[in-house]
């Protein structure tokens, strides 16, 4: 089982040029992914529509009107972030302050985007523009799971994957949040739709936690996030995930080197 | 935002919608044709596994709909998620079990 954690991630080796065949019916390939990705984003509809829902109905509660609600949720499509930039300019918080503290939320998307990057390497500009827009965690999530599972496939069906995944994801996210600001305070307030958000992220995570390395890494982030919770801007959220992920990283090399030493003295 | 005038609400939205793509399509479209260095990709690879849990442990320890009060009913849900997750790897297993469990005990308690 060790042995099998330890062993490098198929996905790492897929910038490798032969791992990326220009495959000759490479529009079929992107068909036969889009299809795929399409099939296993569907199920997402009803997970990010509560949370577009909920924040339809606090930015409205907030005093935005439709328009402006539309356009936030439409063009950041980031939900937490979203939920940061009406918290704190309700609170009374400057401006600027309240941008950088969305967008420090909106950070770990970089960290997505340089996972994702190895698999558009060699796409066309354009292709990795659109490509830009749909890294979202759920994408992300269904898009990295699916990498993982087949390094075998081409190039043009994973990027046909990835796309496919957010085709439903992201105009639900946008309608929900639509549904949400026009019932606004037709939502009985004693449900709590709250709880919707945490809970996807954890299951987002959970099926990915495999061997030892990935759980001390999530141990580390869940604790680390709520010993620095208190600290502003959203810092504590990066502090948490950077520590998660060299304690994950330093792990993986530890057992990796015991492994070898045990190997070399038998 | 009802503190803000409409131009400062527009420029605040606009501004995060352009700043938060740079970000998200920054690796993507900037660094498509380079490979990351060994060490970079061992890191990267645990982005999921810490960022999402480290996001979203705070929401639930600390539901801002009950104002930070903590809600053994929320927790007990979140590690039902977890566990039936990893154990299971269905995503959606891991949301209905966790519900379940956050409903049934909100039921009883």
């Amino acid at each position: 089982m060790l042995m099998k954690d330890l062993s490098p991630d198929p996905s790492m080796s897929a910038a490798e040029p032969d791992r990326n065949p220009p495959a000759p019916a490479s529009d079929g390939e992107f068909r036969r992914g889009f299809r795929a990705g399409v099939l296993s984003g569907l199920p997402f509809m009803l997970v990010v529509a509560p949370f577009g829902m909920l924040f339809g109905v606090v930015a409205t509660a907030a005093g935005m009107d439709l328009a402006k609600v539309m356009v936030l949720t439409s063009f950041v499509i980031a939900g937490a972030s979203q939920f940061v930039l009406i918290e704190m300019v309700s609170d009374g918080a400057p401006v600027v302050v309240a941008i950088l503290a969305a967008l420090a939320v909106n950070l770990r998307l970089a960290m997505y985007s340089a996972s994702l990057a190895p698999h558009f390497a060699g796409a066309k500009v354009w292709v990795r523009a659109i490509a830009g827009y749909f890294v979202v965690d759920q994408v992300f999530g269904l898009a990295t799971r699916r990498f993982q599972d087949r390094p075998e496939e081409s190039r043009a069906r994973r990027i046909g994957y990835f796309f496919g995944a957010g085709t439903p994801i992201l105009p639900s996210w946008i309608a929900a949040t639509a549904v949400g600001a026009l019932a606004g305070s037709a939502i009985p307030a004693s449900l709590p739709i709250d709880f919707a958000p945490p809970l996807t992220f954890f299951a987002l995570a959970a099926p990915m936690i495999r061997g030892v390395p990935n759980l001390c890494a999530a141990a580390v982030a869940v604790v680390m996030a709520l010993l620095l919770a208190g600290l502003p801007w959203s810092l504590g959220l990066l502090g948490a995930a950077a520590s998660g992920m060299v304690t994950g990283a330093g792990v993986e090399v530890a057992l990796a080197r015991r492994a070898v030493r045990r190997e070399g003295g038998a | 935002m009802s503190e803000l005038s409409d131009a400062a609400a527009w420029a605040a939205i606009f501004a995060l919608g352009v700043a938060t793509y740079l970000v998200r399509a920054s690796f993507v479209l900037f660094a498509g044709g380079r490979e990351f260095p060994a060490w970079a990709m061992r890191l990267l690879r645990y982005v999921p596994v810490t960022v999402l849990p480290a996001l979203a442990a705070p929401m639930a320890v600390w539901p801002r709909a009950l104002e930070g009060e903590t809600d053994p009913t929320r927790i007990a849900g979140v590690a039902v998620t977890v566990t039936v997750g990893i154990l299971t790897r269905s995503l959606l297993g891991a949301i209905a079990a966790g519900l379940a469990t956050f409903a049934a005990l909100g039921a009883l308690f």
